[in-house]
């Protein structure tokens, strides 16, 4: 396995291939799907031009919660295949999930502001974010808690699927809490009725930020798997001094 | 009843500490470990409990992979660590009546079984004596009469002389002899001479066998 | 059989004694509620409509308290090495840790918490349902916090690390809890909040066991 990870040259000749596709969809999802949504789609009849800011807001939300996902299943594939490979791709998604999550906050305070007149309302949306947010970041605190990167891997990947099983939960406790508190939220954005002109634009934008992931991606892990070597090269020659 | 080990390879935070390590221990037999710091003995004895999953190679117990079926494993050992698990709020006895429970000995047999470790080790006058006051030394004794609490095919030390006075390392000596002689084995690691008579010696991290 | 109970007896001994966590973790449940009239006033109607939560949220901090000694002070001296070649499985010998943690934490704040809800002048008629839900949501919080402190063996600022990775995964114990006195105070039944509350608890127990023991074998290495 060491010598897998010491020269994991498939890995890096993947990620080296898919890079430019990655990189083209990002810029160009995200391009075409911000221009349309900011510049071009219609205001809304009620809350007029505010409802733009739905355009980052909603598919932040979306990678939020996609990356989570994608974090859960990595770090499955770590702990039951002990793929390496996979660890890294976990530890690299968390930032990125950690910072839509923080996009869709900023973006739901701002929109709160002038929908409901306060920068934070405790919306059953808007709370299951935070928590969420809460949960990137104990995990990346965990990574950082370790002195052995795999001792961290692996204890981070169980906390990940601790997480993801919890999850459902969390958000079916926080909706129940929220519907005790106050009646039903005013974001309704999901249902069958959403208009293609708002469809369209959330939907590229949504592809390109996915895209803008994937190529995050390719780009953090092989700056793992170069640390990786970087160490385990250190400790060779640290060995080889001592012996000769 | 014998351990294999078929080229066994170690991996501890991305560095090889040894591999293709191979070996064999037939009852009564004792293997002692050599080696410097950081050589991989302890780690190699924490290999053997299935606390650490080796990066390459095969345990075997009479022929059958070994870690595979941790619970039917860990019953035919006994493992001694660095330390001595010893809790310092109870007294000595309760230390060792509390593991003499765990290992199943109904609560009759295990205060008598305790008090026969006790006498052992030469600490009944410390019985009631709660375990910050034992020196290290008390210490370590009173970690080496776990040992004979439950009967245990292989015994994995690490440094069990470890702050023992010349009398005590007698003592252990007597323990060994005994384990061997009822057909146990013995895998120790040791940077002192241990009384341990006959016993095959490897060099680690080479793997080279004596 | 006999080990898990051993188990639990030694912890037993180890949490009541005088180093042990018990004391110390009621002092600060009880200090923690206090501070809540002097921070928000002494009115009755505020303290009234606030008391659920408050006594939640303590509870829940006061249960993160102990808890990165949890397994911690056995790695320590070395006696998980030994525990995890009992002859029991180490979700078992997790278990029986986890159950003792609840005895010496969960249950004595579930116990002293009726006195508190009197002092915030909770609704008498809830003041059961509090301790119901309390002595059914303790136990997850022990079980949630288990796998964080097992999580965080060894770690650097484990102390701080516990809180922080648990906290957010035992929201729905602190909602659903919250949510069972609350529906008793305005005269609604707890019943749903108390089943939910049952069934987390009963999730937490079937699967938190072998999180524990995957997260300890990690530390074992």
């Amino acid at each position: 396995m060491l010598h897998a990870l010491a020269n994991p040259a498939r890995f890096l000749r993947l990620m080296a291939a898919i890079r430019p596709w990655a990189a083209g969809v990002a810029v160009l999802g995200l391009g075409v799907g911000l221009a349309w949504g900011l510049l071009y789609s219609p205001p809304d009849y009620q809350q007029g031009e505010t409802v733009r800011i739905m355009y980052i807001h909603v598919p932040a939300a979306w990678m939020g919660m996609f990356i989570y996902a994608a974090m859960a299943v990595a770090s499955a594939t770590a702990l039951i295949w002990r793929h390496p490979v996979a660890e890294l791709v976990a530890k690299a998604s968390a930032p990125a999930g950690a910072a839509f999550t923080l996009i869709c906050l900023i973006t739901g305070s701002l929109w709160g502001k002038p929908m409901w007149g306060a920068w934070w309302v405790w919306d059953a949306r808007l709370t299951s974010m935070l928590i969420l947010f809460f949960l990137y970041l104990g995990y990346i605190a965990l990574w950082e808690a370790f002195d052995d990167p795999a001792r961290a891997g692996r204890a981070a990947a169980i906390l990940a699927l601790v997480g993801a099983i919890n999850l459902p939960i969390i958000k079916f406790s926080v909706d129940w809490w929220n519907t005790m508190h106050q009646p039903a939220s005013v974001l309704t954005l999901e249902g069958p009725k959403i208009h293609p002109d708002i469809l369209w634009p959330l939907l590229i934008t949504a592809i390109g930020a996915k895209g803008y992931y994937v190529w995050l991606l390719t780009v953090r892990v092989r700056a793992e798997i170069l640390k990786r070597q970087a160490r385990i090269l250190r400790f060779a020659a640290a060995t080889d001094r001592r012996a000769g | 009843m014998a351990l294999a080990v078929e080229q066994l390879a170690c991996i501890r935070g991305e560095r090889q500490l040894f591999s293709d390590l191979t070996f064999r221990l037939a009852p009564g037999e004792a293997l002692l470990l050599h080696g410097p710091n950081g050589s991989g003995k302890s780690s190699l004895l924490r290999l053997l409990t299935g606390f650490l999953p080796p990066a390459a190679g095969r345990v075997l117990w009479d022929g059958v992979p070994a870690l595979e079926d941790a619970e039917v494993h860990r019953d035919r050992l006994q493992y001694l660590g660095h330390q001595d698990a010893v809790k310092s709020q109870l007294g000595t006895g309760d230390n060792l009546l509390f593991w003499a429970r765990l290992y199943g000995l109904d609560p009759v047999a295990a205060v008598k079984e305790v008090d026969a470790a006790l006498e052992a080790a030469g600490l009944q006058r410390q019985r009631d004596l709660p375990g910050r006051y034992l020196s290290a030394g008390q210490k370590r004794r009173l970690a080496l009469a776990r040992l004979l609490l439950k009967p245990a095919a292989l015994w994995l030390l690490d440094e069990p002389t470890n702050a023992l006075d010349t009398a005590a390392v007698a003592w252990l000596g007597e323990l060994l002899a005994a384990h061997r002689a009822k057909g146990g084995m013995i895998i120790l690691a040791s940077h002192v001479d241990v009384p341990l008579k006959d016993a095959r010696r490897l060099d680690l991290p080479e793997g080279v066998l004596t | 059989m006999s080990a898990f109970l051993a188990i639990v007896a030694r912890d037993l001994r180890l949490g009541f004694g005088a180093q042990g966590a018990m004391l110390t973790t009621l002092l600060f449940f009880v200090l923690a509620v206090s501070l809540f009239p002097l921070g928000v006033g002494p009115e009755p109607q505020i303290l009234a409509r606030i008391a659920a939560g408050v006594i939640w949220v303590a509870a829940l901090l006061a249960a993160m308290l102990s808890l990165d000694r949890l397994f911690q002070t056995d790695q320590e001296d070395g006696t998980l090495d030994l525990l995890a070649q009992a002859p029991l499985p180490l979700g078992l010998v997790a278990l029986a840790k986890t159950l003792a943690h609840w005895l010496t934490t969960g249950l004595p704040l579930s116990l002293i918490a009726p006195l508190l809800a009197i002092l915030l002048q909770m609704e008498a008629d809830a003041i059961p349902v509090l301790l119901a839900a309390l002595l059914l949501g303790t136990p997850s919080l022990s079980l949630i916090g288990a796998i964080g402190a097992a999580l965080t063996l060894g770690a650097k600022r484990g102390a701080v690390l516990v809180p922080l990775l648990t906290l957010p995964l035992v929201i729905p114990v602190l909602i659903f809890g919250v949510g069972a006195v609350e529906a008793a105070a305005y005269g609604l039944s707890a019943g749903p909040h108390l089943l939910l509350l049952g069934a987390f608890l009963a999730g937490a127990l079937a699967l938190s066991p072998f999180a524990i023991a995957a997260a300890v074998r990690l530390a074992l290495e």
